[in-house]
């Protein structure tokens, strides 16, 4: 169930997408997310799924993995596109019965909505997907540099960040195993009502704060054993470089998101 | 009728993702009701799998798993009413313990069992003395007490359940040979005094030989063997061969037999070896 989670796991490869500087990959998926928010018009949607599609083929990671990284999000997508189907009563009806109407607007305002964030979590899992979090966060620590000069801290930031995604599998691992532990003293995890539900997630909870708790001080301790003192004269060990690639598909991508959002304004 | 059953019992984890992994292939077994089971294997091998799946815990992803000849996933619904009948205790089982006194915490798998409270007062202060935790600490906290100490009282939260079948995997890891001695002399206790059938997971030959009256040996994720200790250890060669080694007393057997001294026995006690040597000497009139 837990492992259903896949937002932040990696996925090792040598595609291009694999190989391209974190630092592209980050950039081109904020502007892959501008445009799906910019874009009001269906066509937008059409050339973003094309353009995500293009992305999840070059990147050759299986197609089953994207899908299963919208599972997590399946009931607020049902639950969005229930909201819009029901609640837009403006335009031309298409079914009435006693107090329900769907309307024409309504039907596609919730495919619409659906469509775009279904587009949202699949780009930004494919980011995840072909990016190490260690490449991930390093990139993010270059592109935020310039706020360093407003004393803005991005390296404990940066860090911070590592470390919180450093420990999503380990924590998840160790949920589990709380989990299964639990469960064969009889905790009764699947169904039963709210109340039964509730009540079996203090013995889980528990022990993973103090766990977690745990390893924080303890890496603190190791941190500090090696003489970690925050990023100032901190040298790294990979060393980011923009490529030709990288060039040529951040020029590619902008220039697609770009005619796509004129094309909004203008349609 | 063997109390616990596997037939073609396979386990992959995470299908159908690159991390695509076999860790339980193909393994038929039957265990006979009262046995005392060793479970060997070197790291990986499959164990902590193999044994989650008695209970339960893991469904098959191929095969069938028996308890009392009934299959255990017949009734989806009652699988909770199996964990209490095959108790298990994991891996450094202290990191599940959570109520705010060491009576609540072995009270509760008795309670989720939804047992009268007089009969949960009565197993909890059973299984505490069972395992060797005195009546004061039982008032204490779980998190103020030594390592070995909330293990014991772990291990007592699942004898509690007083489980038929009780499963141990690894009770003794990160324990000093004290602590370690004293865990297994009270399991083998516990399993003197009730009968049931225990499966200890252990790294330590030395454990396995002194307590099981069988063991069962993975590698690579398939069955390798499940016996009598004698018959195990007697296949000296392979299992050095898997990275898993033999009693001491076994190897000290084997050399003298390379040395010329066969006494057509396969020891793996210290105190037969005794017996066997003494017996050698007075053939010998040496004694
Ligand atoms: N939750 C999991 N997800 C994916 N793979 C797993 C998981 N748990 C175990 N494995 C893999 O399954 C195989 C068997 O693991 P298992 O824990 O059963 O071994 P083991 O015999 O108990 O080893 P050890 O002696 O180290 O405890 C290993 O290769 C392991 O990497
Ligand atoms: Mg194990």
């Amino acid at each position: 169930m837990l492992r259903d989670i896949t937002l932040g796991q990696y996925f090792p490869g040598t595609s291009f997408v694999h190989r391209l500087d974190p630092r592209t990959k980050i950039i081109i998926t904020a502007a892959f997310i501008a445009t799906l928010f910019i874009g009001s018009n269906p066509v937008c949607l059409e050339a973003g799924a094309v353009f995500c599609a293009a992305a999840v083929i070059v990147s050759r990671i299986p197609v089953k993995m994207i899908l299963k990284s919208l599972k997590p999000i399946i009931m607020i997508l049902a639950v969005t596109s229930l909201l819009n189907l029901f609640l837009i009563n403006s335009g031309i009806p298409i079914f009435e019965w006693k107090f329900i109407k769907i309307t024409y607007t309504g039907l596609r305002t919730s495919i619409f909505m659906v469509v775009r964030i279904a587009l949202l979590v699949a780009g930004t899992s494919l980011l995840t997907y072909t990016t190490s979090p260690i490449l991930l966060t390093d990139a993010i620590e270059r592109l935020m540099s310039p706020l360093a000069k407003i004393k803005f801290p991005v390296h404990d930031l940066a860090m911070m960040m590592t470390i919180a995604l450093r420990f999503v599998p380990t924590l998840i691992e160790e949920t589990d195993k709380i989990m299964s532990a639990q469960k064969a003293r009889g905790v009764d995890m699947d169904g039963g009502r709210i109340a039964d539900k509730v009540k079996a997630v203090i013995p889980i909870i528990i022990p993973l704060f103090i766990s977690a708790v745990r390893r924080a001080g303890e890496l603190a301790t190791a941190m500090e054993c090696r003489c970690y003192r925050g990023g100032e004269g901190r040298t790294k060990m990979r060393q980011l470089k923009f490529g030709v690639s990288d060039v040529l598909a951040i020029l590619f991508s902008l220039y697609f998101m770009a005619a796509v959002i004129l094309v909004n304004i203008f349609l | 009728m063997a109390i616990l059953k596997a037939e073609g019992l396979t386990y992959v984890y995470g299908s159908g993702t690159p991390f695509e992994k076999t860790a339980v292939d193909h393994v038929d077994i039957e265990i006979e009701r009262g046995e005392f089971v060793g479970v060997i294997g070197h790291t990986g091998s499959g164990k902590s799998t193999l044994i989650q799946h008695f209970n339960g815990l893991l469904q098959p992803s191929s095969g069938k798993v028996f308890l009392d000849g009934k299959d255990i996933w017949e009734d989806k619904k009652n699988i909770r009413y199996i964990r209490f009948r095959v108790g298990l205790v994991f891996q450094y089982p202290e990191y599940q313990l959570f109520e705010d006194t060491v009576y609540k915490d072995i009270a509760f798998g008795p309670r989720n069992m939804g047992l009268p409270e007089d009969e949960i007062d009565r197993r909890v202060r059973q299984t505490a003395e069972a395992v060797g935790l005195s009546e004061d600490i039982l008032e204490r906290s779980p998190f103020e007490l030594s390592g070995g100490q909330k293990r014991r009282a772990a291990i007592a939260g699942v004898m509690a359940m007083q489980p038929e079948v009780l499963i141990l995997d690894e009770p003794t890891a990160g324990l000093d040979p004290k602590g370690r001695d004293k865990i297994l002399s009270k399991i083998k206790e516990y399993h003197r005094n009730t009968g049931c059938t225990i499966l200890l997971v252990s790294h330590s030959m030395e454990d396995v030989a002194r307590y099981a009256s069988k063991i069962l040996v993975m590698n690579e994720s398939k069955l390798f063997c499940y016996d009598e200790p004698s018959a195990v250890f007697g296949r000296y060669d392979e299992i050095i061969g898997m990275g898993l080694s033999v009693p001491q007393i076994t190897r000290v057997f084997n050399k003298l037999k390379n040395r010329g001294i066969d006494l057509h026995e396969e020891v793996y006690t210290v105190k037969y070896a005794a017996e066997l040597i003494a017996n050698e000497l007075r053939k010998r009139g040496k004694i």
